[in-house]
């Protein structure tokens, strides 16, 4: 900045003419050609500018998404052991086609797509009741509201330990409390169903609150006055929630059901923790390890990072598959609307 | 005026950009010089500084060793970085050791991985036995060789052995009327596994109502492993798992005793387990000396002074661990000196008397440091012979880099089901299915 010319004082020149722009062919071609230069540069910044604001995310988003995404594909074609990354065997796509007859593999997909239901439908059903009673004109509203969202803000470790606790075989508060209504205990860890719907307590737990607010939010955008025609034309409470709520709802409701499929794809902190001894293997018989689970255990425990990569790239192609299904889904309903 | 500021904050922005691009991604290029406990820079003010890197609570720090060494070295000081759980710990350190950066001078290494650590890292670590003042003879042959390489280098020096004995409550059997002297119970199974099951069979028919003879199946198989000679790999490294007789019949004792109900429906460290401990629910657990700190974890005070250590059926091992150096460390010199100070049979007795962990040095056998050495569970009972006796006893095992996901499949994914009313096949079935598995690369 300092070295501008137009402001800096002029060098002198011939020390009695003060410095103002003569109108002499050699300066006006020299302003001409400042101007020019500016003009350029102006149009330079106004076109690459904003790549270079971008490109921070971008440039990250290489080296920690892109690079891994090909890295890990290209690991996936080759046997690579964790303990000697560098020293790749290719093996083509045996990695790919072994897993069409992993029992492990598609047993974790089938406990995946339980656990995801499991947790997922209940999950959405109450937070559509609760976001309609927080809907009500209530006293404390924001306390209420903000206590929807108490366990979001949890850490998942912790909520994880605690709910382990209290599904206790022996000593755990649930089997406590159906011991004192009559009912046998329940090995909440090791046996099938009842570990699975112990992990999506703990999952339910923690997303009902934030799905919640998503549709109190959503809620609180219908017009007023949708109601009171409905209620003019003698539409009870019931009836005004399935003909004007819902309908008004379904962008939300489908924004949550595909958030919440993503989200149960991915689940691999609740069944790691809820039985912290046996950790990636989701309990004895596997009765609760899901695609996530079991990939970090044949990357970091078997340490088999080609299996581990053929896993991850497949349960992405899957996840495309079901983004496809979400797509068609979604038009056909807005074109039905 | 006006464009020229704009290319300014333009550049300004674009500096910014591009150096913190720049930096988180040199950020996770090799920061292995650089970086470390923060700490373990080679020299601040004229001093060196030893890191060490350690998982759990190894006791160096408890026990003043620390204090003592920079004591006797005034240029020395000792930055120890512990990590909670082995689990977190030893993946890291792999990852550090393949891409041979990011290591500290001293890292430890539990028994468990050092298989895996001598067959695959050994050109990454030091040769701890051309050390100056590290002496072969001092330790107990075991486990020298569990870090030496097939060509002879000893990576890691031996700190704490586990020994396994057998922990029982006095109170529980007198009640079963089983004898409570240490020295009769161990007759009562001296020599064979099965005699020990036998045992768990006439406790239960006076068992105390609500009270297992044993903790858990997998502590149980873990305790008949322990003392076998081969159990996973053969001597020339191969997977031998599944046609191991040995390892077969310690499969089927457990599930047979999980089948007559001896063992409880647990895993070991699970919270269910370490309730149990608290509400006296088992008469008997395989017990290295570690395990009795555990026990006194989650034990309610009344419980103190009622267990005894007796000796297990067979001598056996289980958990310890080694000190490496790694090469690339900064301080490769004096680490070495400081690990074979640290690792003397001195050391280890005042090791075991803050911690409990036992000395893998057999000279420390006869010091009274661990001949008269008690313990708050096992009230005025010398608890050091019987330990000694087992370290002494246990068998020069064969180890094998993938030992852990063996035994842990055996444990978690087997014997486990057999208390759930699975048959001793279906179980062992589900297991080596599980193993398979995993070794399968």
């Amino acid at each position: 900045m300092a070295t501008r010319h137009d402001t800096a004082a002029p060098p002198a020149e011939g020390g009695a003419a003060p410095g103002r722009p003569s109108a002499d062919p050699v300066s006006l071609e020299k302003e001409r050609r400042r101007r020019d230069r500016l003009s350029r540069r102006w149009q330079r910044d106004i076109r690459w500018s904003p790549y270079a604001f971008v490109s921070p995310f971008f440039l990250l988003f290489v080296a920690f998404g892109l690079f891994p995404l090909i890295y890990t594909g290209w690991a996936s074609l080759h046997q690579v052991e964790l303990t000697a990354p560098t020293d790749m065997n290719w093996v083509g796509l045996r990695n790919y086609t072994r897993i069409f007859d992993d029992d492990f593999f598609w047993n974790a997909a089938k406990n995946t797509l339980t656990i995801g239901i499991i947790s997922t439908v209940p999950q959405l059903l109450m937070a559509m009741g609760m976001a309609h009673i927080l809907n009500y004109k209530l006293r404390a509203s924001t306390f209420f509201r903000v206590a929807m969202l108490a366990p979001y803000a949890t850490s998942i470790a912790a909520a994880s330990l605690v709910f382990v606790l209290l599904f206790g075989r022996d000593y755990g508060m649930i089997n406590w409390a159906l011991d004192t209504v009559g009912i046998n205990p329940v090995d909440w860890q090791n046996d099938k169903w009842p570990s699975q719907i112990a992990v999506s307590t703990i999952i339910i737990w923690r997303w009902t609150g934030y799905n919640t607010l998503i549709y109190l939010a959503a809620m609180q955008a219908i017009p007023q006055d949708l109601y009171e025609s409905a209620a003019l034309d003698g539409a009870n409470r019931w009836q005004q929630f399935i003909h004007v709520t819902l309908p008004a709802l379904r962008p939300t409701i489908l924004f949550t059901v595909v958030v919440s499929t993503i989200g149960a794809s991915q689940v691999f902190g609740e069944p790691l923790l809820f039985d912290a001894n046996k950790g990636t293997s989701g309990g004895a018989e596997h009765q609760f390890q899901t695609l996530g689970l079991y990939l970090y255990e044949q990357g970091w425990v078997a340490q088999h990072l080609g299996r581990a990569s053929a896993i991850a790239w497949t349960m992405f192609l899957i996840l495309i598959v079901i983004g496809i299904v979400n797509y068609v889904i979604s038009r056909r309903l807005r074109a039905s609307s | 005026m006006r464009a020229r500021i704009r290319t300014a904050r333009k550049a300004m922005v674009l500096a910014a950009a591009a150096s913190l691009g720049a930096g988180l991604l040199a950020g996770c290029a090799d920061d292995g010089k650089s970086d470390g406990s923060g700490s373990s820079d080679g020299d601040s003010g004229g001093k060196t500084t030893i890191s060490v890197g350690l998982f759990g609570t190894m006791g160096f720090k408890e026990a003043g060793l620390y204090a003592e060494y920079e004591k006797l070295n005034p240029k020395i000081k000792i930055a120890e970085n512990s990590v909670q759980r082995n689990e977190n710990y030893y993946p890291a350190l792999l990852n550090h050791l393949t891409t041979n950066s990011g290591l500290l001078d001293v890292q430890a290494v539990e028994v468990a991985n050092i298989a895996e650590v001598t067959a695959t890292q050994a050109d990454k670590l030091e040769d701890m036995s051309k050390a100056p003042g590290v002496d072969k003879s001092k330790w107990l042959d075991w486990k020298w060789q569990q870090a030496t390489t097939k060509d002879g280098k000893t990576i890691g020096l031996g700190t704490d052995v586990g020994p396994m004995a057998i922990c029982y409550r006095t109170d529980l059997f007198k009640q079963a009327g089983l004898p409570t002297d240490p020295a009769e119970v161990g007759k009562l199974w001296a020599g064979d596994w099965a005699k020990l099951v036998k045992v768990g069979e006439r406790y239960k028919s006076k068992a105390p109502k609500g009270t297992f003879f044993m903790d858990s199946p997998g502590g149980l198989i873990q305790a008949v492993l322990g003392s076998e000679k081969e159990k996973f790999y053969n001597s020339s490294g191969e997977v031998i798992y599944k046609t191991n007789p040995a390892v077969k019949a310690a499969f089927d004792l457990t599930a047979d005793a999980a089948k007559k109900g001896l063992v409880q429906s647990q895993t070991q460290f699970q919270p269910g387990w370490n309730s149990s401990i608290a509400n006296n629910k088992f008469a008997a657990i395989a017990c290295p000396p570690w395990m009795l700190g555990t026990i006194k974890g989650y034990s309610k005070p009344d419980a103190a002074g009622k267990w005894a250590v007796a000796v297990a059926p067979k001598g056996g091992n289980w958990g310890g661990t080694f000190l490496t150096v790694p090469k690339s460390g900064k301080n490769v010199k004096e680490a070495q000196k400081f690990v074979t100070w640290l690792t003397a049979p001195e050391q280890q007795a005042k090791l075991f008397k803050v911690q409990a962990s036992f000395p893998s040095a057999p000279s420390t056998y006869t010091m009274p440091e661990v001949t008269g050495a008690t313990n708050e569970m096992t009230g005025d009972q010398k608890i050091g012979p019987v330990f000694a006796e087992a370290a002494k006893a246990a068998p020069e095992q064969v180890i094998g880099p993938k030992d852990q996901i063996i035994m842990q499949g055996l444990t978690d994914n087997g014997v486990i089901l057999a208390t759930k009313g699975k048959s001793a096949k279906e179980a062992w079935d589900s297991a080596t299915k599980t193993i398979d598995n995993k070794l399968d690369q």
